[in-house]
């Protein structure tokens, strides 16, 4: 048995140690709003936080996972998680909307380490986030949005 | 109607309207002018009938037509009936439909439609799909009629009830009101229902839109796409669903000789080992364990296509354009004495790659064969193929057969297949297992990348003349590639040979070239070959507008002018060119190191132009810094959505001009994943600066026509820059110097 805390809420599961928490979350959990891009930390569509930090839940063991705190898209609610959302809709961000959840994971961590970032520290931060629509134009736009809404 | 095969999926065209079958793809696109007739035939229809086959329609809901639905709870569902791909047809749809109904976009709830080609047809195909770039186009009368049917309705209702004349009702935002009377549109829903269907209604004038072309009308679906709540088939929840990978051909035609499953069975959570048609299905649990089935799987395979191999497709292309025995694309008997004579000539060839789709969400569909029946979840792009084929693979009627048609995450075009590679795999699973249990096909990003269904790779040969003044006098054109359209239903409409979505963008040409000829040829090979993000336009363009750059600066012109004298009977194309010139300032100089280039092109009845400003890394790599776009796709349903296409068909395109390259060796493919398939990342993305074509003209696509001038623009600008022509992408490896 396996536990940890994901949104805030115990879980423990009884999987091989080896299975990428993406899957736990996903088929044994049924938290599908972290989504499987690439299985190899390419793509970032996986993103989550482990104690707050951006993490690519596919290339992650579960058994890493022990004792953390996980958080998903589904359990964002800090004031930055909700200033980088209302951002993503007011500039209309998404188009397939695939990729998004992990780009909002990535930027809510950008933004909470960094409340001012510049567009090289976005370069950086989002780096890992693919989105094949090529939405990189209004992601931009939208982080910027919410640090400015956040320091308002 | 014509069934020539009812089982197989070349029937579906011919079987749909024999008005259209035998058509080429382009004519397809080209022939909405049946649009009203066929919809009168639609709203004609038996209202009853119709909210049968439009799924559950709640007691006392009224259902006046296949797109609209208003149940007496208040809630109002519009029906969609084009695949949600990202680019945005459900908002435009909705849109156009709230407008005429007076509905509040923000509080509609959305619905797909099942399969069900009477009613949810694609207006420009005959079929139900989506692709080309038609979802507005081909729905924006029809989804008018449609709100506006459903307007009048509710308006008569409320006349009879309040007693009060028609003309006294205003509506918004889905409340209806006369003086002291009031009422919402669930309040009047009964009433409304029991109203006879008006044989015409009158449209909103344009002036009176409050929501078509308006900038702060806004996308339906972004609350559950940034809160991880929008269901894709990977998300499907059934109880019992199982997972299958499949373990596939490693070169393209191998054959499976023999697998021994006694590993895969050993991983706790596999369930099934099981053979299909497209190789050996290891069904599990859960993802993980599949997986890892998978890889403790042991299978022989024979070589299939092991000759294979991509640097030889090249040289046996190359060979191919210079030879003769091509189809007549176009023949000018000129072209050769126009050529000898000329006064400078440029010669040309050209090497475009195979384009995998990578699609964000690796292809997946769920199948669950119970009671004597099927059903699927999936993203049904084209539910006249998939419905048709999921039927034929289960052994069931068509109307056994239930499709759920769910959003995808990203297409590109690789959802739209006539052989419904990814719904089949599903059903051949589900069959496979032989107990009534759901489940799901899921793709690896290996699997996806490497299964084929490619953008084919071209070869394109150019020999163009001008005479003493600069003026273009012969055009001798060449391009070989396999034929898209010869696997699918459409090839009765490939005549002598000639694929129109091969050569689309080289003839026809909005340019007045005299004395031109195109030949193509359309050798076949082992790898199945698919329409990619604007399908021939995306290497045509670049080989027109790089060509006519190049032929600009032989003549010491400049390229827009150069342009502009051979589109004096094409105003909206010269429009966009005009536009984007301006806004780029096109004639103002660059600071140095920096250069800018010109592309503009027509496809799916839209005009783009492009200004593409590049700039060398200190590697000598290329960067794209700004592109400057200008767009003329007639009325603007959703201006900040056709932004957005344009944007993102700008990164799309740049991902490929850059990186985009399928290689086979031994009839393998080299490229797995995104370490080796790279595409766009943010720090790559330029600036896009994009103006819209104020216009009353119908509307017109937006999904693809931003594709095609990126790669030529960034092309011109190199050349610009650096004096080097680019004749072969994608850019990466390729590296410049400054001229
Ligand atoms: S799925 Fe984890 S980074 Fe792509
Ligand atoms: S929105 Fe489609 S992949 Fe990012």
């Amino acid at each position: 048995m396996l536990e940890f805390k994901v949104n805030s809420q115990s879980q423990s599961v009884d999987v091989d140690p080896t299975t990428p928490l993406l899957w736990v979350l996903r088929d044994n959990l049924g938290l599908t709003g972290t989504k499987f891009g690439c299985g190899m930390a390419q793509c970032g569509a996986c993103t989550v936080h482990m104690d707050g930090m951006p993490m690519r839940s596919c290339s992650l063991p579960v058994s890493v996972v022990a004792g953390k705190q996980i958080t998903t898209i589904e359990g964002l609610q800090s004031k930055t998680a909700q200033a980088v959302q209302k951002a993503w809709v007011d500039l209309d961000v998404v188009q397939c909307g695939y990729c998004q959840s992990g780009q909002i994971m990535s930027a809510v961590a950008l933004l909470e380490s960094k409340p001012k970032p510049s567009d090289e520290d976005i370069d950086q931060a989002m780096g890992g986030n693919i989105c094949r629509c090529a939405t990189y134009v209004r992601i931009r736009a939208a982080i910027h949005a919410a640090a400015a809404q956040l320091s308002a | 109607m014509r069934m020539i095969d009812p089982a197989t999926a070349a029937a579906i065209f011919a079987a749909d309207d024999s008005a259209t079958a035998g058509l080429s793809r382009r004519d397809f696109l080209k022939n909405t002018a049946a649009v009203g007739l066929v919809f009168g035939l639609q709203l004609a229809a038996n209202k009853k009938a119709a909210a049968a086959d439009v799924g559950e329609v709640a007691p006392g809901a009224f259902a006046p037509n296949a797109f609209v639905r208003i149940a007496p709870d208040n809630v109002v569902t519009l029906v969609i009936k084009h695949h949600e791909m990202g680019q945005g047809a459900t908002t435009g749809l909705a849109t156009i439909l709230a407008e005429e109904l007076d509905a509040e976009l923000a509080a509609v709830n959305i619905e797909y439609a099942p399969a069900n080609a009477a009613l949810y047809k694609n207006l420009a195909f005959g079929s139900q799909g989506t692709g080309g770039s038609t979802a507005i186009a081909n729905s924006f009368e029809q989804m008018r009629q449609a709100g506006a049917t459903a307007r009048s309705m509710l308006v008569s209702a409320a006349a009879q009830r309040w007693k009060v004349p028609a003309s006294s009702i205003g509506v918004s935002n889905g409340v209806l009101r006369s003086g002291a009377h009031r009422a919402t549109f669930g309040e009047l829903a009964v009433a409304a229902s029991q109203q006879p269907v008006p044989q015409s209604v009158t449209l909103k004038d344009p002036s009176q839109f409050k929501l078509i072309g308006k900038q702060q009308t806004r996308r339906v679906d972004s609350l559950a796409k940034c809160t991880g709540k929008a269901t894709y088939t990977i998300d499907v929840k059934l109880p019992g669903l199982l997972t299958a990978v499949i373990e596939r051909p490693p070169a393209f035609g191998a054959k499976l000789i023999s697998f021994d499953a006694r590993a895969a069975k050993a991983i706790k959570g596999v369930t099934d080992v099981v053979q299909v048609a497209e190789g050996v299905a290891v069904v599990a649990t859960g993802m993980w364990p599949a997986i890892q089935g998978r890889r403790a799987l042991k299978v022989q395979w024979d070589g299939g296509a092991s000759g294979l191999n991509t640097a030889a497709l090249y040289q046996d292309y190359r060979q191919r354009a210079a030879g003769a025995g091509g189809a007549t694309v176009t023949r000018d008997p000129q072209t050769a004495a126009a050529l000898a004579s000329a006064a400078s000539r440029v010669e040309a060839v050209y090497e475009f790659p195979y384009l995998a789709h990578a699609p964000m969400e690796p292809l997946n569909c769920v199948a669950w064969l119970h009671d004597g029946m099927l059903e699927t979840w999936g993203a049904h792009q084209f539910p006249a193929f998939d419905h048709a084929l999921a039927a034929k693979a289960a052994g069931l009627p068509m109307d056994k057969v239930k499709l759920h048609s769910l959003i995808s995450g990203g297409s590109f075009g690789r959802r739209a297949n006539a052989a419904s590679d990814f719904v089949v795999e599903a059903v051949n699973v589900a069959k496979a297992i032989g107990r009534p249990v759901p489940v799901r096909v899921q793709r690896t990003r290996e699997d996806d990348m490497r299964a084929g269904w490619y953008r084919p790779l071209y070869v394109h040969a150019v020999k163009a003349g001008l005479d003493a003044q600069g003026d273009v006098v012969g055009w001798q054109h060449a391009i070989v590639g396999q034929s898209i359209m010869a696997a699918t239903p459409m090839a009765a409409g490939i005549k002598d040979g000639n694929d129109s979505s091969s050569t689309e963008g080289v003839w026809p040409t909005p340019y007045k070239i005299p004395a031109m000829t195109a030949e193509l040829h359309s050798p076949t090979q082992a790898v199945p070959p698919l329409w990619w993000r604007s399908v021939g336009h995306t290497h045509t363009a670049f080989v027109m507008e790089t060509m006519l750059d190049e032929l600009a600066h032989a003549a010491r012109q400049d390229p827009v002018a150069f342009r502009l004298k051979l589109l004096k009977d094409q105003p909206r194309l010269a429009g966009v060119i005009r536009m984007a010139a301006d806004k780029a300032g096109w004639s103002s100089p660059m600071p140095a190191g920096k250069a800018r280039g010109f592309a503009s092109h027509y496809s799916f009845d839209t005009y783009v132009a492009q200004v593409a400003e590049v700039s060398l890394k200190p590697d000598g790599s290329v960067r794209v810094e700004r592109v400057v776009v200008a767009v003329d796709c007639g009325v603007s349903v959703n201006p900040d959505q056709i932004v957005a296409q344009m944007e993102g068909g700008v990164g799309f395109a740049l991902a490929a001009a850059l990186y985009g390259q399928i290689d086979i060796a031994k009839g393998t493919v080299t490229q797995s994943n995104f370490h080796d398939y790279r595409v766009l990342r943010i720090d790559e993305m330029p600036k896009v600066d994009v103006h819209i074509v104020n216009s009353t003209q119908a509307p017109t696509g937006v999904g693809e026509p931003g594709v095609p001038p990126l790669a030529p623009a960034v092309a011109n600008a190199i050349a610009s820059l650096t004096g080097h022509r680019v004749r072969r992408l994608p850019l990466a490896g390729q590296t410049f110097t400054r001229a």
